[in-house]
């Protein structure tokens, strides 16, 4: 029996392209997006340079790991685990624990490759907890691997000297001498770590993508039963990448440790696992850059929305559901989508209607935020502060009844907005298929 | 004697609790192939809904009002979330439930706040039935066993003895033939899910004051009860019926055993290196390992037999 989940996420891969260039031009262009992925990672510090901003490019470095090997198991296989962060929070122990023995002089081993120790301890525990999740696919395997989750959380509160109870294990990366130079006493030379160790680490992903095994586990995603016949183990495949997945995750957990100096057990919980499956499925798991964009952008808006407002969580869990309701390919599928509009130059056709979309979506947002926000208020800070609140620049009273009134009616016409601005969209794509139509006919 | 048969009879109080959750969680599993992540959001959901009302018109009309109104919210999700995400893949329904449950988590912390609300057990109910020799047994643990038994007798003869039974027994296997009947089977599947998510609801209702109701509760029931689901079989309800006596008993009776590994070795005469890093797993009672026993059980159960107690399907 073909498994539903593992069929679905083919579904999704399958409907991406191919690249159809020949092959010696591939890998040219392959070499210059790699290049450019280079350039982007040594000059984003130079342009964000304020140290809050390194600090998120840092943490989105180690989020596009942990990203990536996730998707090994989503996208790749066709794996949906929602533990995965059990391989992080444990490589990111066992990197702090190895932190401190260098720090205390016990161990010899530069800072620079304390990543090496997570991927150690990644590995290892994928090997283990892999024998026995991946006798299992699909939903079986989903609902085995949130109880290992659940599993190692619980763990983590039984032995305070590993885990540090509530507290955590806090470190120092400011470790020995100089080596030419550096300490990784700013948040700069980390960041140029983590940047050093996330591109490594994205080029071996991809290349194993390139594998013998890598083109298996697609296949084991796509057709279990096929990858029988011709002779090869599905739940070997299976087990393979989840270990070599969690060694990544490993990687991304000693970074984690080098940039906060502190891990506490909640990083191995089952919201931390949640949160990495967001970024994957929100960038698009069809695709090898999907969990990239979505690793970025899932980082931005927990550090920007959590500065703004008090509902960023709910924000959050909305914006994931409107994704699975109307885009569940990603944002990747997003961008894919319009490739045959690029093709056909009809790209320009797409862009009032879009407009008139952004618009209605604008209406609708500013309505649904103004009533989240009224409603945070009027529960939690109305007693300290007042009914009065400040929202886009106004004054809002949250105990009258007009700006209620008002939200309703922003969503209200927001929502019609937005039907009557799917029409010309739908006009516009017709045309721009009947035109990749009559390409196809020539 | 009398500290195990008062705790025989909480477990028993608990694991029927629970099977009213993984009773729903495998109906629907069954029925629609999803598991569905927000189950334990509706137990929640149930127990706030309970205590809102009980603060208006009390505990008897909350036992009805509750349920009612987490099933409309079932019958909701179904109608359009899930038949909405279904074309995508069964990936994306779980996901969707995932999602679900952490909005649900979000507006109770919102609406009710992060703190366990005052959901209380009814005066009249507040009495102890009998005494187990010096123990008094409260008459809220049994009025919760009634409530849940006589509900799952009137589960087990709708599904077996009537004919809206039989439509839903017919269509978890064969869905196509049940359609050409004549039958609406999408208007099935949504009267399955919003009757699961009021089986949650109701043991809300009955487990919210028994217990504490607070946001965390969907999270740390709700995984328990997936280890139910797994540890029993995937879709079998006899399988979930066992499983969750077995985890409640194992849950109940954990908690009070101090016990570690140092004590069964010092009947064994040997005296482990105190300075061994061994040492704190040794000094691990049983009690305070107790919220890792279920886990342990269900990856034991999975190397031992893949299938679960009593599952028919492997994957």
């Amino acid at each position: 029996m073909a498994d539903p989940v593992v069929e679905a996420v083919a579904r999704a891969v399958r409907n991406a392209p191919a690249s159809g260039a020949e092959p010696g031009l591939m890998h040219w262009r392959r070499a210059m997006v790699w290049a450019a992925v280079a350039a982007v990672l040594i000059a984003a510090p130079q342009v964000f340079n304020q140290g809050f901003a390194v600090s998120m490019l840092s943490q989105m470095g180690i989020a596009i790991i942990f990203a990536l090997s996730y998707n090994m198991l989503l996208g790749q296989t066709g794996m949906l685990s929602f533990g995965h962060a059990v391989y992080f929070g444990l490589g990111a122990f066992f990197a702090a624990h190895a932190l401190n023995a260098i720090g205390a002089g016990s161990l010899h081993w530069p800072v620079s490759l304390l990543p090496l120790v997570g991927a150690a301890a990644g590995l290892a525990f994928g090997l283990v907890f892999g024998y026995v999740t991946t006798k299992h696919s699909g939903t079986p395997f989903a609902m085995i691997s949130l109880g290992i989750a659940e599993m190692v959380a619980a763990c983590s509160l039984m032995f305070p000297s590993f885990f540090g109870g509530e507290g955590g294990i806090s470190t120092d990366r400011v470790v020995g001498d100089k080596v030419m130079g550096v300490d990784f006493g700013p948040g700069v030379q980390v960041y140029y770590l983590i940047a050093a160790w996330c591109f490594v680490c994205m080029i071996l992903m991809f290349a194993l993508t390139q594998t013998p095994l890598g083109r298996m586990a697609n296949a084991v995603r796509d057709n279990p039963e096929r990858v029988k016949f011709v002779g090869y183990n599905p739940t070997r495949i299976r087990f393979l990448m989840l270990a070599l997945a969690g060694m990544f995750a490993g990687i991304a957990g000693a970074l984690e440790v080098i940039n906060f100096e502190l891990i506490t057990a909640e990083r191995l919980g089952t919201a931390a696992s949640g949160t990495v499956l967001l970024m994957a499925f929100i960038g698009g798991v069809g695709h090898f850059y999907g969990p990239i964009i979505g690793a970025i952008l899932i980082t931005f808006l927990q550090s920007a929305l959590s500065n703004y407002t008090q509902a960023w969580l709910l924000y959050f869990g909305l914006f994931f559901l409107v994704m699975i309701l109307f885009a569940p390919g990603g944002i990747a599928s997003l961008v894919t989508l319009h490739k045959p509009a690029v093709q056909t130059r009809l790209l320009g056709r797409l862009a009032l209607p879009y407009a008139g979309a952004a618009v209605a979506g604008a209406v609708l947002l500013a309505g649904l935020i103004m009533a989240v926000e009224m409603f945070y208020h009027y529960e939690t800070k109305r007693e300290q502060v007042g009914a009065v609140m400040s929202l886009f620049g106004q004054q809002f009273d949250t105990t009258a009844t007009g700006p209620w009134l008002m939200a309703v009616a922003l969503l209200v016409v927001g929502g019609v907005l937005l039907r009557l601005a799917a029409r010309p969209i739908g006009a516009a794509w017709t045309e721009i298929a009947a035109a990749v139509n009559r390409g196809q006919g020539n | 004697m009398e500290f195990f048969l008062v705790t025989l009879l909480n477990s028993l109080s608990y694991g029927l609790l629970l099977f009213m959750l993984s009773s729903g969680l495998t109906l629907i599993f069954s029925m629609m192939g999803v598991l569905n992540f927000a189950h334990a959001s509706f137990y929640m959901l149930g127990a706030y809904f309970a205590y809102q009302t009980s603060v208006y018109l009390g505990f008897w009309p909350a036992l009805v009002v509750a349920p009612a109104l987490v099933a409309v919210l079932g019958a909701l999700t179904e109608r359009y979330g899930l038949r909405t995400v279904h074309k995508y893949g069964h990936v994306a329904e779980l996901l969707f439930t995932f999602g679900l449950a952490y909005i649900i988590e979000e507006l109770v912390h919102l609406i009710w706040g992060r703190a366990p609300v005052p959901y209380r057990i009814p005066e009249i109910l507040d009495f102890s039935a009998f005494s187990v020799f010096s123990t008094k047994y409260p008459a809220y643990r049994v009025f919760m066993m009634l409530v849940s038994v006589g509900m799952l007798g009137g589960l087990f003869l709708l599904l077996t003895r009537t004919r809206i039974g039989l439509i839903i027994q017919a269509s978890l296997t064969h869905p196509d033939t049940v359609e050409a009947l004549g039958h609406n089977v999408p208007r099935v599947f949504m009267g399955v899910f919003a009757g699961g998510a009021a089986l949650a609801g109701l043991a809300g209702v009955i487990g919210g004051n028994a217990f504490v109701t607070e946001p965390g509760m969907a999270v740390s029931v709700g995984t328990i009860v997936f280890v139910v689901v797994v540890f029993g079989g995937m879709g079998s309800l006899a399988g979930a019926f066992v499983a969750s006596l077995i985890i409640g008993a194992v849950q109940t009776f954990s908690v009070a055993f101090d016990v570690s590994l140092l004590t069964l070795f010092a009947k064994l005469g040997f005296t482990p290196d105190p300075q061994s890093a061994w040492m704190e797993l040794w000094k691990v009672t049983i009690a305070q390992a107790a919220p890792v026993l279920p886990y342990v059980l269900m990856v034991a159960m999975l190397i031992v037999r893949p299938k679960g107690l009593m599952g028919t399907r492997e994957g």
